[in-house]
């Protein structure tokens, strides 16, 4: 049964189960500590969408604030929009749960910083061509997990410890699901809509602050 | 390099007439400071190697060894003292941060030290603890600020979730990866007989103690590592952590070597990735987002459990508090600049932050100006070190304290300060399992309720001595304590008067 929502937040808040069907403009922390629903929303989302979420799908037919999916560690995410500021921070992974958040159009900046796990895909609808699909700091202290890029243009950047490349056939391989579910949710073509270049951005090692420290054994 | 030679602090010496070489030396110590030469049939020592931990000293069967600091020295300068020339030297030769471990050990004031407390005497007889009732039980979490009646007339009596501890003293948070699975053991089981509470820290929560649940607060930190709904409700409370009196203001890096087996099951995280904690959670930026976090937090837990923010004690602490008490958080907890810690940036430690009792005082009484301090109870830690300590915390104004650095020297910690090192020889800072072992769960359990049992009966005696027979009537009672050898600022951040007055 599909509710209307004006502002209400925590909705589904840590919920296992069930379907929400939600219209309107839900407040911050949608399905935060989401462990196992589905959210569909039709309409904006505010900040903290998917708030350290464990399992279970958010699908939001708009746009999402900041701080969505942070620090989640697995389930998954679908922006049919942009998101804010600070999205995926601190994604995480472990065993077989791998969380992915999907942005249709473009992220804001910090997207994926302290990324040590799962998948964030930006794929740059409606983007200025000739424009990167995220905003500044992309991937700053990423230590796990891979950032893809639906553009042509790499933000100009991007920090030391990450790595850029052209996704192989490899890499599309990994990230077809995503794909397939993005276009069956928001009704688009997978050749005609999402094709063109990817970019995946990965971190170049797992200790990115592993020579940052000398021991002090000095007594005072 | 000539110019990279440090001459060691320590040096192990061992007394030949009583060696039978036995080499337990060598099997007990994980830094390699023994070896036996085949050649010769001779033990060696490598002092370079030693961190003093007494480890060796402690298994010795005929007391052979003993450690003592060696007489090597620079000359003598006032200001260049030889720390501050072997961290340069450190740092020259690697670049790197100067790291360290536990809490600051510099010659700052320990203000506790400084202040005294009352007794009766003639009139207002002191109450003897072995014949008379004697309260220490407390409740943390928010109370209602006045008296509510039904329709009917009744009285409400349905208060915010509380914390109901038989002592005024938890164990802080250090997480599962800092210390090891017996250090988690120990702790829990303690608690759960000392009724009271040990805190997971933000490493997670390890599959087998959920059954002390009941007797758990468990952690959020901006790594939100192993965070999960079942988490959440595992533990009889929440603690959300914003800061750490050790390093205020940075987040912390557990290395991937020691993300292992269980560590990464229970954070949740894969073997041999960073731990990185960021400095901020980059969801809160502001009393409004801490205010989502809580609410959020008791949504996943139906209102049922109290949440903690956890802070450090730094310069504009009273106001920042008086921001978390209105953030709908049950309990602030407090972490004075002397707190513990696995690893922090030297500089950090020893420089950022500032004393608990002064932070803990200045709270108490702007919560109390403001009218709010009911609406949250105080913790307080940071160097909590004996019975007084926490005596003067709670006329200071704490409702209870948090012991780390106390517990561990419990469990066998001898203060080497080589946390970081990761080769903890008495099985607490380790992963190691052969050193993990060396903690027994069942003596390690005792030797904590063995503490806090004989605190709480040191409490009871001052008490007594001052005529105040439940811990409640000691909370701020400032008239209680009186400063020596402060001056006038301090004794009126303390609130209390001078000696003799």
């Amino acid at each position: 049964m599909e509710q209307t929502v004006l502002g209400e937040r925590y909705i589904a808040c840590g919920s296992s189960g069930g379907l929400y069907p939600l219209r309107g403009t839900p407040g911050n922390a949608l399905g935060a500590y989401l462990d196992g629903a589905e959210i569909e929303l039709f309409g904006n989302a505010q900040d903290a969408t998917g708030d350290t979420m464990n399992a279970g799908t958010i699908t939001i037919h708009g746009n999402t604030g900041d701080a969505a999916g942070y620090a989640m560690r697995g389930g998954s995410i679908y922006v049919r929009g942009d998101a804010g500021y600070r999205a995926g921070i601190h994604m995480k992974a472990y065993g077989d749960t791998v969380p992915a958040l999907v942005i249709g159009g473009r992220a804001g900046s910090f997207l994926g910083e302290y990324q040590a796990g799962g998948i964030i895909l930006v794929l740059g609808l409606g983007c200025a061509p000739g424009a990167a699909p995220v905003g500044c700091f992309c991937g700053t202290g990423m230590h796990g997990g891979r950032i893809y890029l639906r553009t042509e243009t790499l933000p100009a950047d991007l920090p030391d410890q990450v790595a850029a490349r052209r996704a192989t056939q490899e890499d599309m391989r990994l990230i077809d699901p995503y794909l397939n579910r993005f276009c069956e949710k928001f009704h688009m073509d997978k050749t005609t809509d999402l094709g063109g270049n990817y970019y995946v951005l990965s971190p170049n090692e797992k200790s990115p602050y592993r020579m940052l420290y000398v021991y002090n054994w000095g007594q005072p | 390099m000539p110019v990279n030679f440090l001459y060691p602090e320590y040096s192990p010496q061992r007394d030949p007439e009583r060696c039978t070489k036995c080499r337990l030396c060598e099997r007990q110590c994980a830094n390699r400071v023994y070896g036996f030469d085949e050649t010769n049939g001779r033990l060696t020592i490598d002092e370079s190697r030693c961190v003093n931990c007494h480890r060796c000293v402690a298994m010795c069967p005929t007391r052979a060894l003993r450690i003592v600091k060696t007489d090597d020295v620079f000359r003598g300068n006032g200001n260049w003292s030889s720390a501050a020339i072997t961290e340069i030297a450190r740092q020259a030769a690697s670049g790197g941060v100067l790291l360290s471990s536990m809490g600051n050990p510099r010659p700052m004031p320990v203000y506790w030290d400084n202040i005294l407390v009352n007794a009766s005497q003639v009139t207002n007889p002191p109450i003897d603890p072995l014949r008379e009732p004697m309260e220490t039980r407390t409740f943390l979490g928010a109370k209602p600020s006045g008296i509510t009646r039904d329709a009917s007339g009744r009285i409400v009596t349905k208060l915010p979730p509380q914390l109901t501890l038989r002592v005024p003293i938890l164990f802080s948070a250090m997480s599962y990866g800092s210390v090891s699975y017996n250090v988690h053991a120990c702790l829990a089981r303690a608690a759960e007989r000392l009724g009271t509470f040990y805190n997971t820290g933000e490493g997670g929560l390890h599959e087998d103690f959920y059954r002390y649940g009941a007797n758990t607060i468990v952690q959020v930190a901006s790594g939100r590592f192993g965070v999960h709904k079942d988490y959440l409700n595992a533990g009889a409370a929440i603690e959300i952590k914003m800061g750490q009196g050790a390093k205020p203001g940075i987040g912390g890096h557990l290395p991937g070597a020691k993300i292992v087996g269980d560590i990464s099951r229970t954070r949740m995280i894969p073997e041999g990735t960073d731990a990185i904690s960021p400095a901020p959670h980059h969801d809160i930026y502001s009393i409004e987002d801490l205010r989502q976090l809580v609410y959020s937090l008791k949504e996943a837990t139906g209102n049922t459990k109290p949440i903690l923010v956890k802070i450090a004690a730094v310069h504009n602490v009273a106001a920042i508090a008086s921001g978390i008490a209105r953030s709908g958080a049950d309990i602030i907890a407090i972490d004075g600049f002397r707190g513990g810690t696995g690893a922090a940036p030297t500089r950090i430690r020893d420089n950022v932050g500032i004393p608990i009792e002064l932070a803990l005082s200045s709270v108490d009484q702007h919560l109390r100006e403001e009218g709010i301090r009911n609406q949250v109870s105080l913790i307080a830690g940071g160097s909590i070190r004996n019975s007084a300590d926490v005596v003067k915390a709670i006329a200071l104004g704490a409702d209870a304290v948090y012991i780390g650095t106390a517990a561990l020297i419990a469990l066998g910690c001898h203060m080497c300060r080589s946390c970081h090192s990761g080769k903890c020889n008495w099985g607490i800072a380790t992963q190691r399992p052969e050193l993990v072992r060396r903690l027994d769960i069942q003596q390690g359990t005792e030797r904590l309720v063995h503490l806090i049992s004989a605190w709480t009966y040191e409490i009871k005696e001052m008490m007594g001595g001052m005529g105040i027979n439940a811990i409640e009537a000691l909370r701020g009672n400032r008239l209680m304590l009186r400063g020596l050898g402060l001056n006038e600022t301090e004794l009126r951040i303390l609130g209390i008067r001078h000696a003799g007055e």
